[in-house]
């Protein structure tokens, strides 16, 4: 094994590409989460926007068109479960599992005829001066600009649930609806906006993989990347910078032992391919001796009945 | 203005009837999907429900399958019910089929090609012991550590996947298979074969495993304290912690029986209709069996009829693959329809729809 052809700012460039289809889908998902709603079909709005966006992109010749193709293919699917989590009161844990479900199935009958197709090049940004800087600017101004638009929404949630009315009323929601809707609140339409954006930004994270990260389109390509988003969630304790460091920390994984992979370890690869789910589950161990934080109302069912 | 008022306890009548509703619903857009994918949706709707069962030339052949792709899904979907109606999400049950085939394999291969008659009886012990402990690893860390159950298990779904390729690839690859991955072919391995019981019935001892799983859930849910205390939970967790149910035991009972079912169903799986542990030796049981279990209301007779059902889905979508090129992708969109539709449904058995004048909120 050569551990020497393994090199660490390399290795933090790519570990920010690695990051981000988990972290557009754990963001989303994190605003769904505090909004009281736990929806589990990440991975099928995940790939959905995979193939929304590659299909779209692959037609136009634009990754723009495909990016935003991929965040309305993840949100209209996402409506399918916030109809049926708010309106008609179903189980949301059934129903999350049913979008994955459902999802991963639609997916590959769209993709058929797009397997082994090179999609467009997404562009990387050419920052004036900051990417010029030595060292630091091929390691993190080089990047495309949904690297830079997943950070920025990080940022962004994080403010509108600190300091902005939105953010409070979202979180009174999924604090205690009852005590909402009586403020006169609309429960399950704020709801409902919440799931949409959550759709929308696991679609872009879905996109992201087939455009980017991979390039190309592969039945079920995915692979528990929603899933991954969802612990991430966990993780973070439902506080959106946390959630940056926890799909950091997850891409840094996933990089080194791809690295390791190539470097010829002697760990044979299906160990080392495990090894980001094993340190998901450690992770998500060692945080849930102490998880505070989660929405009170998260995953129950709000009907107003009185 | 619509309006939904809950009823006192879920209508009888709705229950019965939502999941004919949500086959006929999504047979429905099932057959608008396959139109707008150029097909004719009758034909397309027929070949699926109907020419497994009765059609002149493929019905000799589709029939006997229809047994053995249900073993499996019933015999998984009876476990995962156990939980879902205590509320304990195992929603890793195709990581433990998987490992389940992997210790069985593995128990049965060690002896190769010994005839005792002890093997099989072996295997079937290591298969269920197999997936029981890998439903364990979920269990123990949501009762010792309050970890989520849900990711837990789904996640390890992955890394038995991986398992199973380094398996093929390695310990368990075929000594006299030059190389090629894939383990011996129990059809070369008497002793540890799951042969077919009764000629052209698909009968195996899966299928009996999981008709003897139709039984022991239907008398443990209503005449076992156990039964009892697993839907007083689901129903009201406050109310059973009063009544002195222990919710960690609940957990890992729940956890277990479900992962050592699955893992029998992997074992069946492996030592018959697959025939061998390969790369890519799961195929989706151990998710569609979730739909299984609630197409078939969580009730062990239910989930018989709808283990059929979707067998069913499984062998018309090849035969519709056959015969209109309907691509495999199609069927798992439309199972996953099925899904949707029966959660949309039952609103039916808990609410009353009523109309109302619309009033200030």
């Amino acid at each position: 094994m050569d551990l020497s052809a393994i090199d660490p700012l390399i290795l933090i460039a790519s570990l920010m590409v690695a990051a981000t289809p988990i972290l557009l889908a754990a963001i989303g998902e994190l605003v769904v989460e505090r909004a009281g709603v736990l929806n589990l079909g990440v991975e099928g709005m995940m790939i959905i926007g995979a193939i929304c966006g590659f299909a779209i992109a692959v037609n136009t010749g634009s990754p723009f068109l495909g990016f935003i193709a991929a965040a309305a293919g993840g949100a209209a699917l996402s409506l399918i479960f916030g109809v049926l989590t708010q309106y008609l009161l179903s189980n949301q844990v059934a129903t999350g599992l049913a979008l994955t479900l459902f999802g991963l199935g639609l997916s590959s009958l769209l993709g058929q005829s797009y397997v082994g197709i090179k999609p467009p090049a997404t562009p990387s940004l050419n920052i004036p001066l900051l990417s010029d800087l030595p060292v630091i600017g091929p390691v993190f101004f080089q990047h495309d600009l949904m690297v830079y638009v997943s950070i920025g929404l990080i940022a962004a949630t994080w403010a509108v649930l600190k300091y902005s009315r939105t953010g409070l009323i979202l979180r009174a929601v999924g604090e205690n609806h009852d005590a909402a809707h009586a403020l006169g609140y609309k429960v399950v339409r704020i709801r409902m906006v919440a799931i949409a954006f959550g759709g929308a930004c696991a679609g872009l994270g879905g996109a992201y993989l087939s455009l980017v990260r991979v390039p190309q389109w592969t039945e079920g390509m995915t692979a528990g990347a929603g899933w991954i988003a969802l612990a991430i969630v966990v993780f973070a304790s439902w506080r959106p910078w946390r959630v940056m460091l926890g799909a950091y920390l997850f891409g840094g994984v996933t990089i080194l032992q791809l690295n390791l992979q190539a470097a010829g370890a002697v760990i044979p690869v299906e160990y080392l391919s495990m090894s980001p789910y094993l340190i998901t589950i450690l992770v998500l161990v060692i945080i849930s001796r102490s998880a505070q934080g989660a929405p009170a109302a998260l995953g129950r069912i709000f009907h107003a009945s009185h | 203005m619509l309006r939904l008022e809950k009823r006192p306890s879920p209508s009888r009548m709705w229950t019965a009837l939502t999941p004919v509703l949500a086959v006929l619903l999504t047979m429905i857009a099932g057959g608008m999907l396959f139109a707008a994918l150029g097909k004719d949706p009758f034909e397309a709707i027929r070949i699926i429900f109907w020419d497994p069962l009765f059609h002149e030339t493929f019905g000799p052949y589709s029939r006997p399958q229809l047994l053995v792709k249900a073993a499996p899904l019933i015999l998984i979907a009876i476990g995962l019910s156990l939980g879902f109606r205590a509320g304990v999400w195992n929603i890793g049950a195709e990581g433990q089929y998987i490992i389940g085939a992997i210790c069985g394999a593995g128990a049965g291969l060690a002896f190769y090609p010994s005839d005792s008659i002890f093997i099989y009886p072996l295997m079937v012990v290591a298969g269920a012991l197999g997936g029981f402990a890998w439903a364990m690893i979920p269990a123990i860390l949501r009762t010792k550590f309050n970890t989520n159950e849900i990711l837990v298990s789904l996640l390890l779904v992955y890394v038995a996947e991986q398992l199973v390729a380094s398996m093929a690839l390695g310990l368990l690859r075929n000594p006299d298979g030059m190389g090629f991955p894939g383990s011996r072919n129990f059809r070369d391995f008497p002793a540890a074969y799951n042969p077919e019981l009764i000629a052209n019935t698909g009968m195996h001892w899966g299928v009996v495993a999981a008709f003897i799983a139709v039984i022991f859930a239907y008398v443990l849910l209503s005449r076992h304290l156990l039964g009892f205390q697993i839907r007083v939970t689901g129903q009201s967790p406050k109310a059973a912690r009063f009544s002195g149910v222990n919710p960690n035991y609940l957990i890992l009972f729940c956890m277990g029986v479900s992962g050592a079912l699955a893992g029998l169903a992997g074992l069946f799986e492996v030592t018959g209709p697959a025939g061998q542990i390969s790369i890519d030796f799961n195929v989706g049981y151990g998710f569609v069996a979730i739909i299984v279990a609630f197409l078939g209301r969580l009730h062990p007779v239910g989930i018989l009829l709808a283990g059929l059902l979707l067998a069913l889905t499984f062998i018309g979508g090849e035969l519709a693959q056959l015969m209109l090129g309907l691509p495999a992708a199609a069927i798992q969109a439309f199972q996953g329809m099925l899904l949707f539709f029966l959660l949309a449904v039952d609103v039916l058995s808990n609410y009353r729809i009523r109309l109302a004048k619309s009033e200030a909120a």
